[in-house]
């Protein structure tokens, strides 16, 4: 997710270009391969939602993101956010985000997007959402996180961690990303995972990470695939912004910049389950 | 599938396979015997896989399907050291103008119920779209049939995918590898095909099941009672693991079919409809509880009026389409000329009689010229024509009786026609006009073609029967 809407037009072009990023992740992933990381070292938890109340997601830890942002949320998004039980409902064990094909306010779709700003917002420890994703092109569901300072320092300085988006024109592959200053949009630090013989739609998985005070590790069911670390982000001539509390979102947007618009292909209304998300405490 | 016609009659090519691969093939199906089914998911790597020497066998050739051109490549393989070669033949190849077959397990065939997909390599000595690539057809109902239509190969080896439509029918399958294909994408030129690497596998990445009949269109019909057809366009869009949607033609076995009145039409489990009595019902139908897109609405008008049986002498007549009398050599009854035709053929049977029907009518050409037919001693020409549902009000109907000339062949330059326009008087809604028109065609030794149009009135679904020359 590219959380670009405060960040008005000022970003070079060259930055979105993916050329770069492409070099860049590969420089990374040569020198740091550390095998010997475990997977959910941290096993307190600190808050969880398991979905269980029909109805309303619980709005003690939940608020929405409503309307358009500005630019689509700085991403040329289509879709218009409410907070309406056609877009976002508790039911059946699941929070189900719906995106649906309809006139709204302008817009030609609706979703919607939850987050724990003010609510839940936590330094360092394990975030982790088993998630079933919907499908298609132009679906872009994501399970990200920001800085507790964005309202104060803004985007990208407030530093952004990608649990897991998706493009919906590819089912079996998500992507896990850092941003932040020197490092974003285009050009964060990011790895793909790519599902073998099975795909993102048609079952449940675990997206996650164990964040640390020097790294972020990324977990699909278990399977770590990446580990971003401080020295990655300064080798990068970034700086490192995590190491202040961060708060949830969990969205699904239609169209936008990374997956493109949605075809005549594309089915709607289209749905994402989450079963659960679980947030543990470092130690 | 809408070029070829597979019949149940079959001819049987067999190759040569080397006397080590025959007995390493042997050794193979007695590993497995212990399964109920063989659960082998190779058909050809190098050599068949479980299968016996005559594992080809031919589309019929009396339907144009050239046996000639089917066999192993020792020279060219996607993986190992062999693939299949194919050449196709040209339009006017004597021995027949496409090729086409399956691949059959003579043994009890195999439980493939463990995957989801058919897999195989392949590649053109020219870009060219195949007809039909696929497996399921085995010349015994073809039920569970699943195949791509149009496939494009180029000239580099690629890999295809066949999803099955639902794994949990194929319990017992003998049509392992099916495939048909001709010269329609490169203008008459002949070429040849390679496949390799054919197996079944497990994917798991192919998903989203949007099953369809009747091409996911609500179609509606008038009929009559005791008319049978089958549900037709039958298939499966699925989403396939690197995002694309794909279309799978599906048999009749892979859906359950319903129909709202079951006192009007009844439908089998494999899809044919039979009409019962006057009334309308709604063939539907879904796959593994998904309800697939499309319907049939059938409005039947009861029992069904035959046109009048023809009196004539059968010395006397020349047939081109009659149930009465031994109709001559026919090409078609339906060119599908393009690009300009938009007329479909949608001919039926009732009461074991068959009775030509055309929707979507513009125009359509009957051919009858291998040989063309000396009518000089014949007087007239006569047509039984049937306006189902409304009539439209000023249809008309015109045909062209076309003489080849003295070349004998479809040339403009020295072709002699004559033209019959069935004015909007002669014709009737939901019942039999019979037409007699006098020939003034001079000479006409040698008449090889109708063309009918419905002259720019509104006529676009008839019936027609009992076409023939008679001498008075």
């Amino acid at each position: 997710m590219n959380f670009r809407n405060q960040l008005k037009s000022n970003i070079p072009q060259w930055l979105s270009f993916s050329g770069i990023a492409i070099a860049c992740v590969t420089l990374i992933m040569s020198c740091n391969p550390d095998e010997t990381q475990l997977v959910a070292q941290f096993q307190t938890i600190s808050m969880h939602d398991e979905f269980n109340d029909d109805g309303a997601p619980n709005s003690e830890i939940w608020g929405y993101d409503i309307g358009t942002g500005e630019n689509g949320w700085g991403n040329n998004e289509l879709q218009y956010y409410t907070d309406r039980a056609v877009n976002a409902v508790v039911e059946n064990g699941m929070l189900k985000i719906t995106a649906v094909k309809e006139a709204y306010e302008g817009s030609a779709y609706t979703s919607a997007r939850l987050l724990t700003k003010g609510k839940f917002e936590q330094k360092y420890g394990r975030f982790e959402a088993r998630i079933k994703l919907p499908w298609g092109k132009g679906m872009w569901p994501a399970f990200w996180m920001l800085g507790s300072d964005y309202d104060t320092v803004g985007w990208p300085q407030c530093g952004e961690i990608d649990i897991m988006e998706n493009r919906g024109s590819e089912p079996t592959v998500i992507d896990g990303s850092l941003h932040g200053p020197g490092y974003f949009a285009g050009n964060s630090l990011t790895k793909d995972f790519d599902l073998i013989n099975d795909r993102f739609d048609t079952g449940f998985h675990v997206f996650g990470i164990e964040w640390g005070q020097d790294y972020v590790n990324y977990y699909v069911d278990g399977v770590l695939y990446n580990q971003i670390t401080r020295q990655d982000v300064e080798e990068v001539k970034g700086e490192w912004v995590f190491d202040q509390p961060f708060f949830i979102i969990i969205n699904l947007a239609v169209g936008g910049n990374y997956d493109g618009p949605p075809n005549n292909a594309t089915v709607f209304p289209q749905e994402m389950l989450v079963d659960y998300v679980r947030v543990f405490a470092a130690e | 599938m809408k070029i070829f016609k597979f019949k149940s009659y079959f001819a049987i090519a067999t190759i040569t396979i080397l006397s080590t691969t025959v007995s390493c093939e042997r050794g193979f199906s007695d590993e497995i015997a212990v399964a109920k089914y063989p659960l082998t998911p190779e058909v050809f790597t190098d050599f068949p896989v479980g299968l016996t020497d005559a594992f080809f066998v031919s589309f019929d050739p009396a339907e144009g399907a050239n046996v000639n051109g089917f066999g192993i490549d020792e020279r060219d393989a996607y993986r190992g050291n062999t693939s299949i070669r194919i050449e196709v033949p040209v339009p006017n190849d004597p021995d027949g103008n496409y090729i086409g077959g399956i691949f059959l397990d003579r043994g009890n065939g195999r439980d493939l119920t463990a995957y989801d997909a058919l897999t195989f390599w392949a590649k053109g000595s020219t870009t060219a779209e195949v007809g039909l690539l696929g497996f399921g057809t085995n010349f015994q109902g073809d039920i569970y049939a699943a195949n791509l239509s149009d496939v494009t190969l180029s000239t580099a080896w690629k890999q295809y995918t066949i999803p099955f439509p639902d794994a949990s029918k194929l319990v017992q399958e003998k049509g392992m590898f099916a495939f048909a294909a001709g010269t329609q994408s490169t203008n008459g030129l002949g070429y040849s095909i390679w496949i390799d690497e054919i197996r079944f596998e497990k994917l798991g990445n192919i998903a989203q099941p949007r099953p369809y009949i009747f091409d996911g269109q609500d179609d509606t019909i008038t009929s009559f009672n005791s008319v049978e057809m089958n549900a037709s366009d039958l298939g499966v869009t699925f989403n396939l693991g690197n995002g694309s949607d794909l279309n799978v033609n599906a048999g009749g076995g892979y859906f359950n079919f319903e129909t709202s009145d079951p006192a009007v039409a009844k439908v089998s489990d494999n899809g044919t409809i039979t009409i019962l009595s006057k009334g309308t019902a709604k063939i539907t139908a879904s796959q593994n509880g998904i309800d697939a897109k499309g319907s049939l609405t059938i409005n039947s008008l009861g029992d069904f009026e035959l046109a009048p049986t023809p009196t004539q002498a059968a010395s006397d007549v020349i047939s081109i389409f009659s149930d009465a009398y031994e109709n001559v050599n026919i090409k078609f009854y339906n060119g599908y000329w393009q690009p300009w035709q938009t007329t479909t053929s949608a001919d039926f049977t009732v009461q074991g009689n068959e009775v030509l029907n055309y929707e979507n009518f513009n125009f359509v050409g009957h051919q009858f010229d291998d040989p063309t037919l000396d009518t000089t001693s014949m007087t007239h020409l006569h047509l039984d024509v049937y306006v189902p549902g409304e009539f439209p009000a000023g249809a008309k109907l015109k045909i062209t009786i076309k003489d080849f000339g003295p070349d004998g062949i479809d040339t403009a330059s020295d072709d002699i026609t004559q033209e019959y326009t069935i004015d909007t008087a002669d014709l009737a809604a939901n019942a039999w006009s019979s037409v007699d028109i006098p020939l003034t065609l001079s000479p006409r030794t040698k008449v090889g073609q109708f063309i009918f149009t419905n002259d720019g009135s509104n006529l676009t679904n008839f019936y027609l029967d009992n076409v023939y020359f008679y001498k008075q």
